[in-house]
């Protein structure tokens, strides 16, 4: 099997889910006695192609143009739809980040073909491969499989494979061709400006040792105190899931997940919260994980340590109580 | 500036759900608006508000729809437009994407907005195929916009807190970021307007829709455990005397 990787740089820095995809692809090409094709795009990214070449891929692709120095979907559609044409994997797989979201899918369909997001796996079934992603918000998950001619798309979900297992090229160096791409500026109908940051927050969640975080389980926003008084009682910090920032109960830097905070803390405690995809890639480091929420097939007791089935009103108060005992004595 | 809001039904979100080989049984269920989509509605009726023009609420799927497509006129889209596909839930991506853009070629839309992702499939896919397949300029997980002099200026979500700003030409195809706006909730008389209002159904059919499936839901199952837990039970007192003791002395970690 041929796959190619699209790994994903921005301003001349990786997004590291790209080598967790590179992982996928050196497990799946092991399994199929495939090859690797790493594919950097964008301007000036020679160093970064040079990167990839040390890492154990049969060839590394460069596609360089002045037009693909920011991102933009039609530019990147354009450039990667005649990449593919000429180079004719039949795999390609790319990192489920918020670009590829905003690009893939559009690729995929110009070569008039589908694509499986945002997987978390995927199973060689006989020399079929069968590629595992959620549904139902995490209550689900579920096996999807191509159908039809390659070439065939599929994203991997972050931290659904682990960096750290990337080998490295046995003999040094992969070789690095630069494909060349036409392009012209009336292909690309949007214009990318500026990015930047919100106002610069107070809290620094990352740094966080314990965390107490809320989600749709919180209810409504008069309760957060209660949250919060947990929170004081542990000595952490207080944050959420996605809804309850959207909603403004709490500021959006407090939110963790895909779109928030990453964090890594030596505890997590989630209450209420379901454990959608989006918010677990954000708090799955945690060292120990405890969650309460009283739905006993809510997803979040796939990743947690400890779990309780339970009214978080009830237990909140209670905790907090033994906390403050336990600080006492 | 005349809008079609792409709206999906989707399990009510407490519902429980019984898993039936391929999808689940939908029998015995509630169904609700998927809530991203309820954003994208509610951007589509506040730029109609400031510019004018016309909302039409589109959706995919079995009878029962027409009444999320309700829904959308109550909420004040000015009219409905009913994709009747019984087998909507077994579509891929682009299959779907496909009847939708069938659908809105038909119309005289500038611009054509979906929520970020279902609830259920969560594939988020539909608007930029949706671009790709009229071949229409598009902008994702959009947190705000402006239009003037016939373009957008659009705020972008990246990840990590990271934001951009895009101009983005009419018409166009984006899809918004949930949270981007607070999501109004039907008057008594926008739900007795709603009555009046048209609710036109379409099929994949009659749109000369045929599509080859790109992809198989093979089966749907109830996710493995990766991690063991401990689960603590007993009343709410002892599991928090369990808890406390469990996270000094077992994981110490407080």
């Amino acid at each position: 099997m041929k796959i190619l990787v699209i790994a994903e740089q921005r301003q001349g820095k990786w997004n590291n889910t790209s080598f967790e995809t590179l992982v996928a692809a050196q497990q799946i090409a092991a399994a199929t006695s495939g090859t690797i094709s790493a594919l950097v795009i964008g301007k000036g990214v020679a160093g970064l192609a040079d990167e990839l070449a040390a890492k154990n891929v049969a060839e590394v692709l460069l596609v360089e143009h002045d037009l693909l120095e920011a991102y933009t979907p039609d530019g990147y559609c354009v450039a990667l739809s005649q990449v593919i044409s000429s180079a004719k994997p039949d795999l390609v797989l790319f990192p489920h980040t918020y670009q590829v979201r905003d690009f893939a899918p559009k690729l995929a369909a110009m070569l008039g073909k589908g694509m499986i997001g945002d997987c978390i796996g995927y199973r060689n079934e006989g020399g079929k491969l069968v590629f595992v992603r959620q549904m139902f918000q995490g209550k689900t998950a579920a096996d999807v499989s191509f159908v039809g001619a390659a070439p065939w798309f599929a994203s991997f979900q972050s931290g659904a494979f682990r960096s750290d297992l990337l080998s490295a090229h046995p003999s040094g160096k992969a070789p690095v061709t630069k494909v060349t791409v036409d392009l012209k500026p009336e292909q690309i109908r949007t214009k990318p400006l500026e990015l930047f940051k919100e106002a610069k927050s107070a809290v620094d969640l990352t740094q966080a040792p314990l965390i107490v975080a809320i989600g749709r389980g919180i209810k409504a926003p008069e309760n957060i105190p209660q949250a919060e008084a947990l929170a004081k009682a542990l000595g952490g910090e207080i944050a959420a899931s996605r809804p309850i920032c959207d909603e403004g109960w709490l500021p959006m830097e407090r939110q963790i997940g895909s779109s928030g905070q990453t964090v890594a803390p030596k505890l997590y405690l989630a209450l209420g919260i379901s454990g959608a995809i989006q918010h677990v890639v954000g708090m799955k480091g945690a060292r120990t994980i405890v969650a309460v929420n009283k739905d006993a097939n809510a997803p979040i007791f796939e990743i947690a340590d400890y779990g309780v089935v339970g009214d978080i009103f009830e237990i909140m108060p209670a905790l907090t109580e033994a906390l403050e005992k336990a600080k006492s004595v | 500036m005349n809008i079609i809001v792409c709206i999906k039904q989707v399990p009510a979100k407490d519902a429980p759900l019984t898993i039936a080989g391929n999808w689940i049984k939908e029998s015995d269920i509630g169904f609700e608006m998927n809530e991203p989509d309820s954003f994208a509605l509610e951007e589509a009726l506040r730029l109609k508000e400031k510019h004018g023009g016309e909302v039409i609420a589109l959706s995919m799927g079995p009878e029962r729809v027409k009444q999320t497509i309700k829904e959308a006129l109550a909420k004040g889209a000015d009219r409905g437009i009913h994709i009747a596909d019984d087998n909507f839930a077994q579509l891929d991506p682009l299959g779907s994407a496909r009847a939708l853009a069938a659908t809105i070629q038909k119309e005289k839309a500038d611009l054509v907005l979906t929520g970020l992702q279902s609830d259920d499939h969560g594939f988020g896919q539909t608007g930029v195929l949706l671009a790709a397949l009229l071949n229409l300029p598009h902008a994702t997980i959009i947190m705000a916009i402006d239009v003037t002099g016939g373009k957008m200026n659009l705020k972008r979500e990246l990840e990590a807190g990271w934001f951009q700003h895009i101009e983005c030409p009419l018409p166009g195809v984006l899809s918004i970021q949930s949270g981007i706006n607070k999501v109004r909730y039907a008057t008594l008389k926008g739900i007795m307007t709603a009555k009046k209002k048209d609710l036109a159904t379409v099929t994949r059919e009659s749109l000369g829709v045929k599509s080859e499936p790109s992809q198989k839901i093979e089966k749907i199952y109830v996710p493995t455990k990766t991690k063991k837990t401990e689960f603590l039970t007993g009343t709410p007192k002892e599991v928090a005397t369990k808890l406390v003791e469990k996270l000094k002395f077992e994981a110490r970690v407080i």
